[in-house]
């Protein structure tokens, strides 16, 4: 029996080892920056999911102390990672592709990135002004 | 065989942080160097757990688990200011 949880914690760092190396290979191979977001983003949360799972079987084999708290890394990394490539995406489309480049959305307006300027009305503007000055 | 494949994991995510230090330095634009900060947190979250079953104790989840709050919060702070040229508006 403790082969077969050898086995399955040795396939899974070997697993969590891979994947966490082809993510940070994926940043520097891939072209242009939004495939560059695709590849850490997922490869690695996948590859220290892994780890972490290989981590908490390990513990509740080898030293008889099951605890699920390396669960609570695993959920918080695929709770979070969306959130920041999304943000990071939104950075990037604010930097690289100014409005006239996007398409149009649809219906009115402008896509949420460049709207954040439109949005600000006059007399925002101008209390800001005067805040900066005095 | 649980020291091989440690051995692996561990020299596979050293080799990604290289690969991220290099992203950080040279890098095209720089949303792709908040990229390679990012993942070089979640790279140190496995490196720690990993030396963690190394020395068999449980003492460095606590510094995994601040590596994942820190790093996401950074990540989002640097986009943010990217996005808005300030963070808490």
């Amino acid at each position: 029996m403790e082969l077969f949880w050898e086995i399955l914690i040795s396939a899974l760092l070997v697993i969590g080892g891979f994947f966490g190396l082809v993510g940070s290979f994926g940043l520097v191979k891939l072209p242009d920056p939004m495939t560059r977001l695709h590849a850490p983003t997922k490869a690695a949360t996948l590859g220290v999911g892994a780890v972490l799972i290989a981590s908490m079987i390990w513990f509740g084999v080898f030293k008889d102390d099951l605890t699920l708290h390396e669960l609570m890394i695993t959920i918080f990394l695929f709770l979070t990672a969306p959130i920041s490539a999304h943000f990071i995406a939104k950075a990037n489309i604010f930097k690289d592709w100014p409005s006239d480049k996007l398409p149009r959305p649809h219906g009115e307006g402008e896509w949420a990135v460049h709207q954040a300027d439109a949005d600000t009305s006059a007399e925002e503007l101008e209390e800001a002004e005067e805040a900066r000055k005095g | 065989m649980i020291t091989y494949a440690l051995i692996f994991a561990i020299s596979c995510f050293s080799v990604a942080l290289l690969f991220n230090l290099y992203r950080v330095v040279h890098a095209p634009g720089v949303t792709d160097r908040v990229l390679a900060l990012d993942t070089m947190a979640i790279n140190a979250i496995g490196l720690l757990v990993l030396f963690g079953i190394w020395e068999g104790t449980a003492i460095f989840f606590e510094a995994s688990i601040l590596y994942a709050m820190t790093g996401f919060v950074a990540t989002v702070a640097y986009a943010k200011f990217l996005l808005r040229g300030d963070i808490i508006e």
